[in-house]
């Protein structure tokens, strides 16, 4: 074991003290100034109303806000999984010219700043497949955010098959499955944890995603994070915000939740 | 013996032995076609579609903007990596980038470390389970809703300066310390998780043997644990450093008015002037390939 002096453990004890706080403190403001009377956020708060929940669930341009975010981040998440499956046993599974470049490939989306892939894509929108006739639209967001998200599924596949035994599959294969019986009955069912896992931060990738957003969205679209950015754009009505993001934190106990599941479960499947 | 003169009935002609499953079959045979099978989609959507809109992208950086239309004419010329390079206030944009970014990398390891060990190897399994939830749980919280969050707490009349107040202090406000703290705010867990990972890992025997040859914990720590952290720390600092080099949002709104980063002149300019757009965001593409590059060569990303 690790032996530190006493006054050397409630050193560190301290510094885990100050990074929960430095993380927490601010979520509680938001929390706390979704009920403040002040237009303006303030400390401490000026007095106590509901108000601003009222408005944010009447608030009709909040609500299309958040039914293009779910959208657009469940396609982007399917077209992530069928990808980003794909790639994970291309890369798994087989030896070939060129696979770390692919790998790169897979990374850079989400490696590179977000400023750069939302200009890149919404040039080519605009200034290459407008002029030839094709307007992307809506599905301009979709093909963006799917292309960050790819990585996402990538990693959470790959990594489970790495811990896969081939030989499960070989012995389907000798018995007369064919490729598609074996994957669907016998390889499927031994990712489909990760496959999940991967799927679902893909999906809260995109629904969180804003820069990408900004450059790729139609004109008169708001995604949920498009919404905020221009609420808090306008800092003297940026109350309605701090609703939503208050929402937005209390949701975020889900995924924990979910994927503590899903620790789990893998642990009972190993 | 009729039956030896009783000719035999002739045999059927053997038929071809028809594969059962002919598509599995093909496949298991023919490596390759299971490969392209496998690759063709991802990689005529990250090629065709991405690759190709960055080159396009990088292209319009070597075109220029007629003066008197202000159109884009496709053509050649250096003029705007020349003015991203020559421009004062574009190198100071990029260096006081560079610069956050280094920052927040250096602060995030600065606190991941002590948290790591805290709860590898001081805390009890129920303070540890309950640290990593804690760690986990803002990472879901939203970028923006983080984001407002610190505009919240160090905003004129927010808790900050309020708690600072009765020592005649007035707290940083929206400036570029405050960019720092938002984007260590962000991006911590980043770091955090994996530097806790790598402690966990290290085999307990290490600390056994390192405290029976007489070093203090200190001692261990420098000499035993650190070195086996350098992993961890890379492949966290990939996304310490590379998520804040691009990031301009965090510097709009709690960055006050001099604190432009690449990203703001990227999106400021992309409407403006696209070939200047194009070639600064030349800058930090190439700052992350680079970084992708050294790190790999360090085998930290594999085992992220």
């Amino acid at each position: 074991m690790l032996r530190l002096t006493r006054p050397a453990k409630v050193a560190f004890g301290v510094i885990v003290a100050i990074v929960l706080v430095f993380m927490y403190t601010p979520l509680f403001l938001v929390i706390i100034n979704s009920f403040n009377v002040a237009p303006i956020a303030n400390w401490p708060i000026s007095g106590f109303t509901l108000d601003w929940w009222v408005r944010a669930f009447q608030n009709e341009a909040l609500w299309a806000a958040v039914r293009n975010s779910v959208i657009v981040a469940a396609g982007a998440m399917v077209i992530a999984l069928v990808l980003g499956t794909l790639a994970a046993f291309a890369l798994q599974r087989y030896d070939f010219f060129g696979k770390s470049t692919v790998n790169l490939l897979i990374v850079l989306p989400i490696a590179l700043p977000g400023v750069v892939t939302g200009v890149a894509f919404s040039n080519s929108f605009n200034n290459v497949l407008e002029p030839i006739g094709i307007q992307v639209g809506y599905f301009g967001m979709i093909i963006a955010h799917a292309t960050f998200c790819i990585v996402m599924v990538f990693n959470n596949v790959f990594a489970r098959l790495r811990r896969m035994n081939p030989s499960m599959q070989e012995a389907s294969m000798d018995l007369g499955a064919s490729l598609w019986q074996t994957f669907r009955l016998v390889t499927f069912p031994q990712f489909r944890t990760a496959f999940v896992a991967g799927g679902l931060l893909a999906f809260a990738l995109s629904f969180d995603e804003i820069v990408v957003t900004i450059f790729t969205a139609p004109a008169g679209v708001d995604t949920l994070p498009l919404w905020m950015f221009n609420q808090m754009a306008r800092p003297n009505e940026a109350t309605q915000v701090n609703v939503i993001a208050t929402v937005l934190i209390l949701l975020s106990f889900i995924p924990v939740y979910v994927s503590q599941r899903l620790s789990r479960a893998e642990e009972d499947e190993r | 013996m009729t039956a030896t003169s009783t000719p035999a009935p002739p045999l059927p002609a053997p038929r071809p032995v028809r594969a059962s499953k002919p598509v599995s079959t093909m496949l298991y045979r023919h490596r390759w076609m299971r490969l392209v099978g496998l690759l063709s989609l991802p990689l005529t959507w990250l090629v065709g579609l991405y690759i190709v809109s960055l080159a396009l992208l990088l292209v319009t950086a070597f075109w220029y903007i007629d003066s008197f239309t202000s159109k884009v004419i496709p053509g050649f010329t250096l003029d705007n990596f020349i003015l991203v390079f020559s421009e004062p206030a574009y190198i100071n944009t990029s260096l006081r980038t560079l610069g956050i970014a280094l920052a927040v990398t250096l602060l995030s390891a600065l606190f991941a470390v002590p948290l790591g060990i805290f709860m590898a190897k001081l805390a009890s399994p129920w303070v540890r389970a309950v640290l990593a939830v804690a760690i986990t749980l803002p990472l879901w919280a939203g970028y923006l809703v983080k984001i407002l969050a610190m505009r919240i707490t160090f905003t004129e009349e927010g808790l900050f300066n309020w708690l600072m107040t009765p020592f005649g202090i007035s707290g940083p406000g929206f400036s570029i310390p405050t960019v720092v703290l938002t984007l260590t705010y962000l991006w911590f867990p980043y770091m955090a998780l994996p530097v806790y990972t790598a402690i966990r890992q290290i085999p307990v025997n290490l600390f056994d043997a390192s405290a029976d040859l007489g070093a203090r914990g200190f001692t261990t720590i420098r000499t035993v644990v650190l070195p086996l952290l350098w992993p961890a720390l890379i492949a966290g600092s990939v996304f310490t450093f590379s998520l804040s080099l691009g990031d301009y949002i965090v510097a709009r709104f709690v960055g006050g008015a001099n604190a432009q980063m690449i990203g703001s002149i990227i999106a400021s300019n992309i409407n403006l002037n696209p070939p200047v757009a194009a070639a600064f965001s030349v800058i930090p593409i190439a700052f992350v390939v680079i970084y992708l590059l050294v790190t790999r060569r360090t085998g930290a990303l594999e085992r992220m």
